[in-house]
């Protein structure tokens, strides 16, 4: 069951068919929590709220404080201020044990002495469940992760793909109402990462869980998340959905983060939409132009010459250096174009036009990105 | 750290030509006496006289060689037990918690294995005099395994400590995420991934005590442990080819637990790779 994108930070209840007042607890919520190492502020200040069912995302870079954030869900780290909610109860107390969430570890924390069906069983036994339903119940998770006939290998004799596998039907068999991933796919290489994006997502629209899903993978934020914050230096710079955060950015560092930065300074907006504060176009927006073609009225346009050009099978990526300073990176598809040909353009003057109401405002300039390879997000 | 086959053929027929000197060094005294623990004569001169396991037989149907033997296996079974049950639980302190002088007690814990042992035994020798004026403590296996212990537990200690240093932290948040308390974790988790560090620690601290005699002199007593009854005899002629043996036999008791903890402590095939 899909939940789509929401206005409000709290889901409605799932079943909407039914008239009952929707109380909105949300299943996950941060009030103003804030932790400290020693001197250093790991999450400073983050209020948040997660709808039931609800996939959303935590994305940053290394540092930002995302991966803390989900270890004081989990339990593992206690708030220095401030509370964790689960289904409306304040949980910062409680032991990780206690909580009714479950974590699938970036490591994958399986445990190296048991067989794969120890690992799943591990959950149940210790909470003492008969020996029988436990059995059901790990054969069940194995099925929904695809891994049966595996039951008697240990963790060293798997895959890392089966691996990350055995931790999530671990995690699964517990039914918990929310399930914390800590960048599951992160030691995976890119083919086996994306299949069990889809995977992932395919089973948590099954059970309906509320994911809580960790990553610094812009991409992979975007593709699977109902919603998703997006984290810096302890704090949250924006929550929304993926195609909010994408196209309307409010902050320059979102816009970098998020894709290819784009940011022009207030300056140089001045001169090119007339306006002077500082905005952000996606490069999929901007077309390569003869520099003597006429802009329609409501089309933005700079003059520049291509600095670089990187062929990336699908598409190409231009690097345009325009005559009033600054730089914008440039997306076309190879609908007929060839290497040989896209390469050509290498060093040509060139005119950019794009639509202006594809401009995007953001706070400031202060670049965080280097411009031409946006901080180095973009996969190639 | 250096690759293979990227040295010289100098260099390399060098490294080992010292590590053969270095081993030959090391073992060629304990076969001579393994050779002498076969000869027919009684006494000791080159070439030997022949070959015979007639001494064997005669050093097995000696009392005192008896006697000493279970003592010794006692005071080393001894020794170990009080190594397992507090070198353990040291390690668990120093690792699990940060507390003021944890470095202090770390060290604390590790020097008596670099104390020469005499100091070790006089010291021991002293503190149990005074024990016995004070308690009516006296000289006897208990005191042993008290002096072996000092060294034992070092042995436990660092071997527990290493394995807990390697064991991912992250297990333990696991169990305690899937709802394990933290005796749940310490029994299926914990202990589990210690066990052949505790295993492997206790067999070095067998063979630690098993021929340990400095301490042992200054702690025993009049009681007798096999490397004592060795050193008694060392100077009688008539009992030379017994010693042999019963030397030849420490070597055997003490190889095999060092050899046993060695391969438990390697990385196996199965042990957790670093992700």
């Amino acid at each position: 069951m899909k939940t789509g994108a929401r206005v409000s930070g709290v889901g409605a209840a799932r079943d909407d068919s039914e008239t009952r007042p929707t109380v909105t607890v949300a299943d996950v919520g941060l009030e103003s929590v804030r932790k400290n190492f020693g001197d250093f502020t790991a999450v400073d200040g983050v209020d948040l709220e997660v709808g039931k069912g609800e996939f959303f995302s935590l994305l940053g870079p290394s540092g930002s404080g995302k991966t803390t954030c989900l270890r004081m869900i989990a339990g593992f780290e206690e708030p220095t201020s401030g509370r964790i909610l689960l289904q409306g109860r304040d949980v910062s107390k409680l032991a990780p044990y206690d909580r009714d969430v479950n974590t699938v570890f970036q490591d994958y924390a399986l445990f190296p002495h048991m067989t794969v069906r120890k690992n799943v069983e591990y959950g149940l036994k210790v909470k003492r469940v008969p020996a029988d339903d436990r059995t059901g119940r790990a054969t069940e998770a194995l099925r929904m992760v695809r891994l049966t006939d595996f039951d008697d290998r240990r963790p060293a004799e798997l895959s890392g793909g089966q691996r990350q596998r055995v931790a999530l039907a671990r995690a699964l068999v517990n039914e918990p109402r929310v399930l914390l991933l800590d960048e599951p796919l992160g030691a995976l290489d890119l083919k086996l990462r994306e299949e069990m994006q889809i995977e992932l997502k395919q089973i948590q629209q099954r059970v309906g869980l509320t994911f809580i899903y960790v990553t610094h993978d812009q991409e992979e934020a975007l593709t699977m998340s109902d919603r998703l914050a997006v984290m810096n230096k302890g704090k949250i710079e924006q929550v929304g959905t993926p195609a909010d955060v994408y196209e309307r950015p409010t902050s320059s560092f979102v816009a970098g983060f998020v894709g290819v930065s784009n940011v022009l300074s207030a300056g140089v907006a001045q001169r090119i939409a007339g306006e002077g504060r500082s905005f952000t176009v996606r490069p999929e927006k901007i077309r390569l132009a003869a520099s003597d073609e006429h802009p329609q009225p409501e089309e933005c346009s700079a003059q520049g010459h291509v600095q670089e050009v990187i062929y990336v099978g699908a598409h190409t990526r231009y690097v345009v250096e325009l005559e009033g300073g600054g730089s914008l990176v440039v997306l076309r598809q190879n609908l007929s174009s060839s290497s040989m040909e896209a390469l050509k353009v290498k060093g040509k003057q060139v005119q950019l036009i794009w639509n202006r109401k594809h401009n995007t405002f953001v706070d400031d300039a202060t670049l965080d990105f280097d411009q031409t390879d946006g901080s180095g997000k973009e996969k190639r | 750290m250096v690759a293979g086959g990227m040295e010289p053929a100098a260099v390399r027929i060098g490294v080992r030509a010292a590590t053969a000197a270095v081993l030959a060094f090391l073992y060629i005294p304990i076969g001579v006496i393994v050779l002498y623990a076969f000869n027919t004569a009684r006494s000791q001169s080159w070439p030997i006289a022949g070959l015979t396991t007639k001494w064997f037989g005669v050093a097995w149907n000696n009392p005192d060689v008896r006697a000493a033997l279970a003592n010794s296996i006692k005071a080393a079974l001894g020794a170990t037990a009080v190594a397992l049950l507090l070198g353990s639980l040291a390690a668990f302190a120093v690792h699990r918690h940060r507390f003021f002088g944890r470095s202090t007690v770390s060290f604390l814990l590790i020097l008596p294995l670099a104390l020469p042992g005499i100091v070790t035994g006089m010291a021991l020798n002293s503190a149990i005099n005074f024990g016995g004026d004070i308690f009516g403590l006296s000289f006897s296996l208990f005191t042993i395994i008290l002096g072996h212990a000092t060294f034992c537990i070092v042995v436990v200690f660092n071997n527990v400590v290493a394995r807990l240093r390697r064991t991912s932290r992250s297990l333990v948040e696991a169990s305690m995420d899937l709802g394990a308390d933290g005796w749940q974790t310490f029994r299926y988790v914990t202990l589990p991934s210690l066990l052949t560090a505790l295993v492997a620690g206790g067999l070095l601290a067998f063979a630690l005590s098993f021929d340990e005699i400095i301490v042992t002199t200054f702690t025993s007593g009049s009681e007798m442990t096999l490397p004592k009854w060795i050193f008694n005899n060392l100077r009688i002629p008539n009992q030379r080819p017994q010693v042999n043996v019963v030397a030849f036999a420490v070597v055997v008791a003490s190889f095999i637990p060092v050899y046993v903890a060695q391969r438990l402590t390697q990385d196996r095939p199965h042990n957790p790779r670093a992700v």
